[in-house]
This record gives C-alpha cells, sequence and structure tokens, in this order.
C-alpha cells in the first residue's frame, strides 16, 4: 500500500489510483494480485425447490483474477458460477438468497436488467457449443443482437476476438465455412471468441477444457493467462493441475458450502483445513 | 449363447413379416386403385368440369376446391399452429391451465372430423354467419389441422439443443431474440413437415366439409371464397354412393380416388424430403 499513501490525495484522483494499481500490481506479481474489488458475494444461498444447492457463501474476487473453483462433482460448482450471471433463472423453481455484488451493485436488485447483466458477465460452456452457423457468424452474433450494424465494426470485431482467443490462424481461411466442422478444442475457443466479442468484464468458464485433449487444454490455460489481463476470470474445474496452473485464487466447495477460499498457492501447499488437504491430495473426491 | 441367437433370428423375422404385411395392404390397395383408375385419367380427365349428369367429363372444379380449401386451411392452422407452440414450449410457465390445454389439444387430434364438421356448421355458417363456402370449409379443416400443427410445431422447438438457447441467453439476447434467431430457424423445417402431413390428412377429409360448403355438383368454378365448391373426396364419395348409375362411373370414381391418393402422397413426399433436409443441416 506504501506507493498509494505516498500521494497527497490518493482518494479522489481515480485516473491516478488506476495508474496505480497497476504499478502494484507489476510490484506484486504473485504475491497479492489486483486490489480492486470487483465481484461480493454475501450471504447467499441457493435453493432448487426445496434443495439447499449453495450454503451460505461468503467471497470477494478482485478485478483481474482468475479465480479456480475445485470440489467433488455435484458440489454445486455449477449451479454456483451460473449464479453470476443469472443463468439459473430459466430453470424453473428456483431462489436466490443473499447478495451478489458486481461493482458494488446486487446483481439481485429489481433495477438489473438481466440481459445488461449477462452482456457485462459471459460465460463459456462445459459443452462447447457453438451455433450451427459459420464461425464468423458465431462470433458476430452476440454483436448483431446487441443492435450492432456497422459491417466493417463486425468484422474488425470478429477478428479481434478470434485472435484474442487464440484461434484466429487455425480458422482465417474458412470463417464463413460452418462452425460444427472445427474439432472440439477449436470449438470451444471459437465458444470463448464469441464471448470476448462483447467485451465483458468477468468471464465464466465451466470446465472449458474438460472434454479436450492435453494439447487444446494447455493451449485454452494458455489463453486464460492471457485473458486475465483485460477480464476478472471465474474458472470451474475438476482438475486440480488445471486449478492450481491457471487460477490465482481457489475456492474449494463441497456439499454447497465453501470449505476454504485462499491463494491457490495456499490452497495447494499449506490448506487450513484437513479436508481441503485430503481433496487436494486426491485422498478423495 | 446359441438359445440368445435363435431367439433374436426369430424375434427380428417376426418383425419383418409385420412390416412386410402393413407394407402389402398399402400396396394392395393402391394397386387396385391405380389399375382401375388410370385408364380414366387423361388430360381431359384433369381440365374438365363433369358433364352428362356426372357420367363424363373430367373433376377440374374438384381439384380446384380441394386446393382452396387446403390454402384456406394452411393459412389459418400454419401461423395459428406455431403461435400456439412457440407460448406453450417457451414462455408457458408449467400449471394447472397450460396442463390442461395441453390435454385438449391431444385429445383435440382424437376427435372424430364429423365432430369438426359439425361443430364448423355451428361456428361458422349459423354463428358468424360466413355461409357455406370455401372459406368456412377451409376455417373448419383448420381446426381439425391445428392441434396437429401444434403438436408437431411442439415437437420441432423441443428438438433445438438447449444449449443453443443457453448460449443466446449467456451473450444477452432477450427470449425473443435467441427464439427469433437462434430456435425458429432450426425449427422451421421440422414444424412444416408435421405440418404439411396434417394439411394431407385435411385435404382428403369429407365428413367437415360435408355441411359447410362442399357442394354436389356446380357447373362453374367458385369465383371468390365465399362460394360453395367442389371437392375430390367428397366427389368421390357422391361417384361411389350417392350417384344415380353407380356402376357406369365406377372408372371415373376410381380415377378420382387415384389423383386424390396421389395428391396426399405428394404431398407427404414433400414432408418427408423437407425431414431429409431438416437432418442434412444439422449434422453439417
Ligand atoms: N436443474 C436442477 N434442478 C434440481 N437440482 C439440480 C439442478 N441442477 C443441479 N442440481 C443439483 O444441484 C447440485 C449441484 O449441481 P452442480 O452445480 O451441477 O454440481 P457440479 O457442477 O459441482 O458438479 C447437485 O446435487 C445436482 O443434482
Ligand atoms: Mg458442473
Amino acid at each position: 500500500m506504501s506507493p498509494v499513501t505516498a500521494e497527497p490525495h490518493p482518494k479522489n484522483n481515480r485516473k491516478f489510483n488506476k495508474k496505480m494499481r497497476l504499478v502494484m500490481k507489476e510490484q506484486d506479481k504473485g504475491k497479492k494480485k489486483g486490489s480492486l474489488l470487483k465481484i461480493k458475494v454475501e450471504h447467499f444461498n441457493f435453493f432448487y425447490d426445496t434443495t439447499r444447492a449453495l450454503k451460505d457463501i461468503e467471497m470477494q474476487i478482485y478485478a483481474n483474477t482468475v479465480v479456480g473453483i475445485i470440489g467433488p462433482s455435484g458440489c454445486g460448482k455449477s449451479t454456483f458460477l451460473r449464479c453470476f450471471n443469472r443463468m439459473n433463472d430459466i430453470i424453473r423453481n428456483v431462489r436466490y438468497q443473499g447478495e451478489i455484488y458486481i461493482d458494488d451493485r446486487n446483481i439481485f436488485d429489481k433495477s438489473v436488467d438481466v440481459v445488461d447483466l449477462r452482456r457485462n458477465v459471459g460465460m463459456v460452456f462445459q459443452k462447447s457449443n457453438p451455433f450451427p452457423k459459420s464461425i464468423f457468424e458465431n462470433v458476430a452474433y452476440g454483436l448483431k443482437i446487441n443492435g450492432v450494424r456497422d459491417k466493417d465494426f463486425i468484422t474488425q470485431k470478429v477478428e479481434k476476438s478470434l485472435k484474442d482467443a487464440v484461434i484466429w490462424d487455425e480458422v482465417k481461411d474458412r470463417l464463413h465455412k460452418s462452425a460444427f466442422a472445427l474439432s472440439g478444442g477449436q470449438q470451444q475457443r471459437l465458444c470463448i471468441a464469441r464471448a470476448l466479442a462483447i467485451e465483458p468484464e468477468v468471464l465464466l468458464l465451466d470446465e472449458p477444457a474438460s472434454a479436450l485433449d492435453p494439447i487444446a487444454t494447455s493451449k485454452i490455460e494458455e489463453l486464460i493467462h492471457e485473458l486475465k489481463k483485460k477480464y476478472t476470470i471465474i474458472i470451474v474445474t475438476h482438475n486440480m493441475q488445471q486449478a492450481a496452473r491457471v487460477s490465482d485464487y481457489t475456492a474449494f466447495i463441497m456439499l454447497g458450502e465453501l470449505i476454504e477460499y485462499e491463494e491457490t498457492n495456499k490452497i495447494f501447499t499449506n490448506p487450513s483445513k484437513k479436508i481441503t488437504e485430503d481433496y487436494v491430495t486426491g485422498r478423495f473426491g | 449363447m446359441k438359445k440368445n441367437k435363435i431367439q433374436e433370428i426369430l424375434g427380428f423375422n417376426i418383425l419383418r413379416l409385420c412390416t412386410g404385411f402393413v407394407l402389402l395392404f398399402l400396396i394392395i390397395i393402391f394397386w387396385d386403385i391405380a389399375t382401375k383408375g388410370i385408364g380414366s385419367v387423361n388430360w381431359e380427365f384433369l381440365t374438365a368440369a363433369p358433364s352428362k349428369g356426372m357420367t363424363e367429363g373430367g373433376i377440374f372444379p374438384a381439384i380446384v376446391g380441394t386446393f382452396l380449401v387446403t390454402v384456406i386451411t394452411a393459412v389459418l392452422a400454419i401461423p395459428l399452429g406455431m403461435a400456439c407452440a412457440i407460448y406453450l414450449n417457451e414462455y408457458a410457465k408449467d400449471g394447472t391451465l397450460i396442463r390442461l390445454i395441453r390435454m385438449s389439444i391431444r385429445n383435440l387430434s382424437g376427435v372424430p372430423s364429423i365432430v369438426y364438421g359439425l361443430f364448423g356448421v355451428v361456428l361458422f355458417v349459423q354463428l358468424i354467419k360466413i355461409d357455406t363456402s370455401i372459406l368456412a370449409a377451409g376455417l373448419t379443416l383448420g381446426l381439425m389441422t391445428l392441434p396437429w400443427t401444434i403438436t408437431a410445431s411442439e415437437e420441432a422447438l423441443k428438438s433445438v439443443p438447449k444449449s443453443y438457447r443457453e448460449g443466446s441467453l449467456a451473450l444477452g439476447a432477450t427470449k425473443w431474440q435467441t427464439i427469433r434467431t437462434n430456435v425458429l430457424p432450426y425449427s422451421i423445417p421440422g414444424m412444416l413437415t408435421g405440418t404439411i402431413l396434417g394439411l394431407a390428412r385435411a385435404a382428403g377429409e369429407t365428413a367437415p366439409i360435408l355441411f359447410t360448403g362442399a357442394a354436389f355438383f356446380l357447373p362453374f368454378l367458385p369465383k371468390s371464397l365465399s362460394d360453395q365448391f367442389m371437392a375430390l373426396p367428397y366427389h368421390l364419395y357422391i361417384m361411389s354412393t350417392q350417384h344415380h348409375d353407380i356402376a357406369r362411373v365406377r372408372p371415373l370414381a376410381y380415377g378420382t380416388a387415384l389423383v386424390l391418393v396421389s395428391l396426399v402422397f405428394c404431398m407427404n413426399f414433400i414432408a418427408i424430403v423437407l425431414r431429409y433436409k431438416l437432418r442434412k443441416v444439422r449434422l453439417e
């Protein structure tokens, strides 16, 4: 915190603050990552009908960090992830309790338009789900439904998104061919490009590499490293090594409860709970 | 191991026999109609009106009538059926009322066509006073086809993977945008397939048009939708049971039957082609 306090009026100078944050991030690489609070989860419960799938979760997520969510299957990882863009709204008879703040705004507030929320919080699903359209149309889809008509802008944006998702070189010669002809790993990166095209601030990834071979997986992991410069990322994974590789913070969930949420390093080397240790060392799960 | 093998061969052949049996009947019926009807089907038969107390001439007015009525049926049943299906499948919340509506639709598709005919008379002719006409008959057939259209359209909507919808919603699309751009384009061929099958059935129905607008004999073509009309199935019914000289017009009746059956086959064929195209698009 010392560089900030050294300045006379740091709190009133937002531009300065932003700059300092960048500086700090450079300095503290690997230690305290990002200092801007992006997401805050408070006393959060989630119910499928009468079943309580998430129990009293408390969590704080900083901007430009990658948070990994691990836990045995069925513990509520996907359910939790789908709360951040309120994807669970489309399931019948579900109920939220508690708050999730993104940029200090409660996403369950009545004034929040869920369509706007989803524009801001992108999601990539476990099973890659390209639309039966061309590669170009897949990426342009989000722009078009959000009212972008400028053809040049769309073309540029599609190219940029595909480059950001590190798939441009593989598809640039067949942009107008069906997305279904791509391999699994390519399809998943296409889905990431599709999510990036509308410039969300938060990116939710639900086991994005679970169906992929090791090479495709490592590509996705590199991509996540790149993406966190611009986005705040929450990634669900059942693969412990993957969580250790890509995430700055790791949350361990069991039976809907957040058991431990710490810097990734600590979770994997020196967890404070016995059960976390048992899980990350593979003694169960 | 050996016993299983024998059982399998036996079971398989029994199934094959059943299929063959059904197919045999279809072939016999079509063969019968085709061989006895082909003699009377010629250019004149298809383009001329019946003459000399329907003992000579053709069936042109009946072809035109059936065509027009089917168009009205389609105009009512396709948009309304699709809209109902979209509402039921995409918007309606599962509740007692919706379940009741669904059940009614299923039941309606099993109601005998004569009941639709009588209902059409009461509703369109007596109550709304459209008079017996192409319009009244077409609307009656439309009502009869609706349950089929709705059910087929709902099935088509259901066959669009959930992941398309979720993917679209997650990109900030509204529900209607999602349906319009990412559900309907992939379900419309399926919807049309079911609808055409329903229309083919409607085109061959006699009972619903019997009281609502079909005429025994008209010397001229209908000039507007509020005119009465001749229709193929009704003409066939008359030629084979109501005519004063049934034995003499038998070949003409067979000819009419051949034309009607061919028409229905054609429509079903179009539906099959559509479905095939749809599958191909899906797999690409
Ligand atoms: N649509 C649903 N309706 C009811 N229960 C569900 C639904 N989806 C998931 N669940 C239940 O919620 C729990 C958490 O599921 P999920 O979040 O998918 O787990 P994970 O992603 O960690 O494997 C499981 O017990 C699951 O059976
Ligand atoms: Mg899951």
